[in-house]
């Protein structure tokens, strides 16, 4: 174990981090930072976004190189570091956005680069290595299965493999579940726990402090570039990692809920058996003026593709969708703007942002025409609104006219939620509105949901964080096989209770 | 992957790497001056009027082609056609003003060719949705072979009267040419930085999805683009075939690669999403210069096309190591 003192078992270390630094153009990300991992333990790296956890985790598998500061790996310290001299050192990096090639089988990625070779033609010994590499881990995948094919959470298993194959002695992840369901989080836990009783380091990067305490055995705590402290786990609490984290006591808790809406007006949207080209087969729902509306479902349950069905990015090929009164029967993204709608993508960087742009670009794209005469964009008045409608949401630094890409995921998801705003929709879609942001901009973010609902606002709310929806919403739907299933109060509901139904509708049906 | 200048320890202030972003960001500008500063030494008769009103003269048609092509690698597209629409506006413009007589109506013919042309290329990208290199490559094919069609493979000579004044005319001592040309820079770039539609460009280049998200037509900003791009070939073709009197349908074939050069070096990222006029502009005069200073300095003049390569390479390397180093 590794204590917040002057590293007294700095010779178990495998891999030594001492007073590392990096700066990203003006902003320090990682301040005179010490860390030790050890073989046999999983070491979790917390701490808000933009805090250095993946800055460090990445320095550590040689995607960046460290300003000053020295890495010792085994004892040595590194000069020129880079992802394939940190594997050959015995560090493999699982990140976030997996780095496999699609159209090649699962174990062809596996051996990719490592193929045994005479003079460049390939042996045929892949499937006994293979099979080898099967019989510690069993992961049970097809391995003649093109990777493309497969679900995020079995491609972690690829890389995974990946590193095994390397005999990877330390692995790093990157916010390894934030694409995966909770059951298939419990697996990835088992599996890490089982790397670790091969005698292996794990690195876990992730803002998921209940699976930190569950699986971690260390954590360092990183608060703005500078490590807060490192040490066991087992003398943290949820409570005592984010404050460390936030640098304050902070009562972790949901803003009170928005003020009940009128039943008796007029809905804002009604589906009625709605089906789509995007998949879905019967959604029906209804939302009222300042009334915030869940969709509770599994990741692939179908809740993203009601949300394009009712802004028009997906076709409507059945049913009804009724939006402030009127049916409406052709649709685009660009017709549900005019309509009174705003979306917010559940991806934000394939969907959401244009990460080559400023901010304030960003902001005022879907209503330049609020600032423009014959197609001439006022820029003053554009900055003037923008700047309004991101410090409005408490965005850090409101330098609107940086590049969005240089911000923190929380500020970006602000930025995506302010670009609605200057246009005043009677309906706004949230898929995931806080995917990837830390905690304090979660706050502001279900702040500003609040605030929409009580300004008569409707809001049509999905998240794979369930707490979230039955916290925040005032009714909810559960959905289900592309299908809404009944509708559940969220205030009487409790996390447990949700869990049981989502599993449960997800029964086959064909015994019923 | 990343340079041996990361890993040297203390570097604390922005220098170096606000040094490297500096020279990255205005890589074509320093090259520019550099060479220009180089050459008025070399030679006394460089850096005089005539000289360079004759170096931007002559480039006056590459320059409109960039000028417009920005917008189309900027929204994320290429078009390879630009050489093929100009051959088509040459003898469009050659073949009207030589059959009816009026120079004018042969010279404003070309600029609504190449806006057809580009039509086509637009619908060819969003409507059949090819991508724009191989829809531009092909359509370029098509378009040579429109303009030999309509010359039957032969020149034709303009002996109209009046039909030379765009190409040869001066105001005030300065070329018309130049003058158009300096007026379609002005005009572009306050197209691109200032108006709905240069925003929707950057957009569309920047994140397609997110565009079509803020209801954006894509699909329209993409067809405008090669419309103009079309348009300004067609514009630089009336020039160029004004100014030579004759239309031949081999005319400015190497225009497409010439101009896509020219932006790529002057620093529009061909990942879209990224640019400017000025840049493309700038590239354009450092490719001519390059060019001049081995006529005035009498080089071998073999080696220019070596020099020019050289140096795009150099820049996108160069701006390709910035954005890697994260």
């Amino acid at each position: 174990m590794t204590s917040t003192e002057e590293d007294p078992s700095g010779d178990a270390a495998f891999v030594q981090l001492r007073g590392i630094s990096k700066r990203f153009g003006g902003t320090q990300a990682l301040d005179d930072v010490t860390i030790s991992l050890v073989l046999g333990e999983v070491h979790a790296f917390v701490g808000e976004n933009g805090a250095g956890k993946s800055t460090l985790g990445k320095i550590v598998a040689g995607l960046y190189t460290h300003d000053s500061g020295h890495l010792l790996v085994g004892g040595e310290e590194v000069g020129r570091w880079d992802p394939l001299r940190a594997q050959r050192g015995g560090i493999a990096m699982i990140a976030q956005e997996l780095s496999l090639v699609p159209e090649l089988t699962v174990e062809q990625n596996v051996f990719l680069g490592i193929e045994h070779n005479t003079l460049g033609v390939m042996k045929g010994d892949l499937s006994a290595r293979y099979a080898e590499l099967e019989s510690q881990a069993h992961f049970g995948l097809p391995p003649r299965v093109k990777v493309g094919t497969l679900r995020i959470a079995d491609q972690q298993k690829v890389e995974i493999l990946r590193a095994l194959a390397r005999d990877a002695k330390v692995i790093v992840m990157d916010e390894p579940t934030s694409s995966l369901t909770a059951h298939e989080t419990a697996r990835l836990h088992e599996l890490i726990l089982g790397l670790k009783a091969q005698g292996r380091a794990v690195v876990y990067v992730s803002h998921f402090l209940d699976a930190v305490l569950e699986v971690c055995d260390t954590v360092s705590i990183m608060r703005d570039g500078r490590l807060q402290r490192s040490g066991p786990v087992a003398a943290e609490t949820k409570k005592t990692i984010v404050e460390a984290m936030l640098g304050k006591e902070l009562a972790f808790s949901f803003p009170e809920r928005a003020p009940a809406p009128d039943v008796a007006a007029t809905p804002v949207l009604v589906l009625d058996a709605l089906a789509s080209d995007g998949g879905v087969v019967d959604a029906s729902l209804v939302v009222r003026p300042g009334e915030i509306v869940g969709l509770l479902g599994l990741v692939g349950s179908g809740r993203t593709e009601i949300l394009k069905a009712v802004f028009g990015v997906d076709r409507v090929t059945g049913g009804s969708l009724t939006f402030r009164g009127e049916n409406i029967v052709t649709s685009s993204p660009r017709r549900s703007i005019a309509r009174g709608m705003g979306f917010v993508p559940e991806d934000r960087h394939k969907e959401g942002l244009v990460l080559a742009r400023s901010v304030r670009e960003n902001v005022s794209l879907a209503f330049l025409r609020h600032f423009s005469t014959f197609g001439v964009v006022d820029g003053r008045k554009e900055r003037r609104e923008v700047t309004r409608s991101v410090t409005g949401l408490q965005m850090r630094p409101p330098a609107i006219g940086l590049p969005i890409s240089g911000f923190s995921g929380g500020n970006q998801q602000k930025a995506l939620l302010s670009k609605w705003l200057i246009g005043n929709p009677q309906l706004v879609i949230l898929d995931e509105p806080t995917r990837g942001v830390d905690i304090g901009a979660k706050f502001t973010i279900y702040e500003a949901i609040i605030e929409l609902a009580r300004q008569g606002v409707a809001v049509l709310l999905v998240s794979s964080e369930h707490e979230e929806v039955l916290n925040l919403s005032h009714r909810a739907y559960l959905v289900s096989e592309f299908e809404t299933r009944g509708e559940i109060d969220p205030a009487t509901t409790t996390l447990d209770a949700l869990l049981y139904k989502l599993f449960s509708v997800l029964e086959p049906k064909e015994n019923a | 992957m990343t340079t041996a200048a990361v890993t040297r320890p203390t570097k604390r202030r922005l220098t170096p790497s606000g040094v490297l972003f500096f020279t990255r960001d205005y890589a074509v500008l320093i090259l520019l001056v550099v060479l220009i500063v180089v050459l008025a030494i070399a030679t006394p008769s460089f850096f005089t009027f005539p000289n360079l009103i004759n170096i931007v003269n002559q480039n006056t048609p590459v320059a409109i082609i960039a000028i417009a092509g920005t917008f189309v690698i900027i929204s994320g597209n290429f078009d390879l056609s630009t050489g093929a629409i100009y051959a088509c506006g040459s003898v469009t413009a050659a073949a009207i003003a030589v059959g009816t007589g009026n120079p004018w109506l042969g010279l404003l013919a070309a600029p609504v060719a190449g806006l057809v042309l580009g039509l086509v290329n637009g619908l060819a990208v969003t409507a059949l949705k090819v991508h724009s290199f191989l829809a531009t490559l092909a359509t370029s094919l098509a378009f040579g072979a429109i303009a030999v069609l309509i010359t039957g493979g032969s020149l034709i000579a303009v002996t109209t009267k009046g039909f030379t004044d765009l190409g040869r005319n001066r105001v005030g001592g300065v070329f018309v040419a130049v003058i158009v040309m300096v007026a379609f820079a002005v005009l572009m770039w306050f197209l691109l930085q200032r108006t709905v539609f240069g925003r929707h460009v950057f957009s569309v280049g920047g994140n397609h999805h997110a565009a079509e998200l803020s209801g954006v037509r894509v699909m329209r900003v993409r067809i405008f683009v090669f419309m103009l791009s079309g348009l300004a070939a067609g514009g630089a073709a009336a020039i160029g075939v004004s100014r030579i009197a004759s239309a031949q349908p081999q005319a400015g074939l190497t225009y497409s690669t010439d101009a896509i050069a020219a932006i790529i070096l002057g620093g529009t990222s061909i990942n879209g999403g990224v640019g400017a006029v000025w840049r493309s502009v700038a590239g354009v005069f450092l490719i001519a210069l390059i060019g001049n200073g081995f006529d005035i300095l009498n080089l071998n003049a073999q080696l220019k096309n070596l020099v020019t390569g050289v140096i795009i390479l150099g820049a996108v390397a160069l701006s390709a190591i910035g954005s890697r180093r994260r």
